[in-house]
């Protein structure tokens, strides 16, 4: 019977149903709370945790994002139904979390990850266009290295306390958003009163939708970033088919919801800054392809005991504290007092965009098998 | 014996890569080492659309994917 499972989601029509079921269920979610056209964003929602815990204080976006402790315990649920949790780590740690901070910067200069890219795309946001255009060029970069023998070495197995780290770190961050505790005058724990942040669907069907997607895509091994590099390096579109299924089927949704509206202005929690679009997609597009997945497969790997994997989550984590902090990440279009205030992104948070181009091409380039 | 690739401990995709450069180099049949189940599925299908024939063996929690000319 497991076997049998395990061939279903392998294959082609698996793949397909799953992006379709994380389609939908992102869309779901967006019809329940979540903010428009980020039903499911890795990127964006584990800034939220970070801004929850006070690692930011951009006061809009903090909330401990229930679909990311779900996409991690669904994924670890899965792993050991299916005897796959594999304990394992040691493969150039503090590279995959320099990867994992500079893959955030360059996903919060264009406010969203490879996944919120096709939700924003579903939505009629054609800023998505671009998008997915500088995600294109940045997982080739990466193909380009992988190539040319570029490796983050092996990994080695651990005892299984090594591979429960993000899994209980993610248990631990359930508990703290159901009993909310307040340390100190006003938090943390930090929670969004206006903004982004504070638009959520309820706590269970974020968690529910949440596990099933780390669950369905445990199974499948969906990636949003190996979509697009499997194409380059094998002309393979099995991962392809699943992320086209989410678009088309996060878009039919749409569509029926009356929520499609295309342009580039005006779009929700987006700007029209091309060239940082662009580039910013750029960086998170190579710094993912460099650390082997995109952010959601990230949170899946750990999920599995994959230790490497995680530190790349923590990474991100990180890189989300400086973005804000330092004011780095993107900022919407916006109507202040009646006034349209186009967004965009700031000379901060350009220059991080150039460094972590810089810095990713220089890891790609040096880090070989010897 | 069989030339043998070890892929173990590589992350995503790797394996696929040293694979297809052994497949496209090396006579067969070949042993391709893996430790993930996404690896094994990986190089399995890259194999398969290759037009090799793919027998899995499971070794000690690794995975021997032996990759032979089809019949």
């Amino acid at each position: 019977m497991l076997e049998k499972i395990t061939r279903f989601f392998a294959s082609s029509p698996g793949i397909i149903a799953a992006g379709a079921v994380i389609g939908l269920g992102g869309i779901a979610l967006q019809e329940f709370g979540n903010p428009p056209n980020m039903g499911i964003c890795a990127a964006c929602f584990q800034r939220d945790i970070a801004g929850a815990l006070g690692l930011h204080r951009a006061a809009a976006v903090q909330y401990l994002r229930p679909e990311i402790i779900g996409f991690v315990l669904g994924a670890l649920a899965a792993a050991f139904l299916f005897g796959e949790f594999r304990p394992r780590g040691g493969s150039a740690p503090i590279v995959r979390f320099v990867l994992g901070a500079f893959a955030m910067l360059g996903a919060l200069a264009f406010l969203g990850c490879s996944w919120r890219v096709l939700f924003r795309l579903a939505g009629g946001d054609l800023n998505a266009l671009t998008g997915l255009a500088g995600l294109t060029l940045g997982i080739g970069g990466g193909v380009f290295f992988l190539a040319r023998g570029y490796s983050l070495g092996r990994a080695r197995r651990m005892p299984a306390a090594g591979g429960l780290v993000i899994p209980l770190a993610m248990a631990g961050l359930l508990v703290l958003l159901v009993l909310r505790p307040r340390v100190g005058e006003g938090g943390p724990v930090f929670f969004s009163a206006a903004g982004p942040g504070s638009m959520h669907a309820p706590l269970l069907l974020s968690l529910g939708i949440g596990l099933l997607v780390g669950f369905l895509a445990q199974r499948t091994r969906f990636c949003t970033m190996g979509a697009v590099r499997d194409v380059f390096l094998m002309r393979d579109t099995h991962l392809l088919r699943g992320v086209l299924a989410l678009l088309a089927a996060a878009f039919a949704a749409n569509l029926l919801f009356g929520k499609v509206l295309f342009g580039f202005a005006d779009q929700p929690i987006a700007h029209a800054d091309h060239l940082w679009n662009f580039l910013g997609m750029t960086l998170a597009g190579l710094a993912f392809a460099l650390g082997g997945g995109c952010p959601g497969r990230q949170l899946f790997l750990s999920g599995e005991g994959d230790g490497d994997a995680g530190v790349f989550v923590l990474g991100m984590v990180t890189g989300a504290a400086f973005a804000h902090n330092f004011a780095l990440a993107g900022v919407g279009d916006a109507v202040v007092d009646g006034v349209r205030a186009a967004g965009g992104l700031g000379a901060p948070g350009r220059i991080a965009v150039v460094v972590g181009l810089v810095v990713c091409v220089l890891i790609g380039a040096g880090m070989r098998e010897k | 014996m069989a030339k043998r690739v070890d892929a173990r401990g590589l992350s995503c995709p790797q394996p696929v890569i040293l694979a297809k450069q052994a497949l496209g180099a090396e006579e067969l049949p070949m042993e391709i080492l893996v430790d993930t189940a996404t690896s094994r599925e990986n190089v399995r299908r890259l194999a398969e659309r290759l037009g090799f024939a793919v027998r899995v063996e499971e070794r000690g929690g690794d995975f021997a994917l032996v990759v032979a000319k089809r019949e």
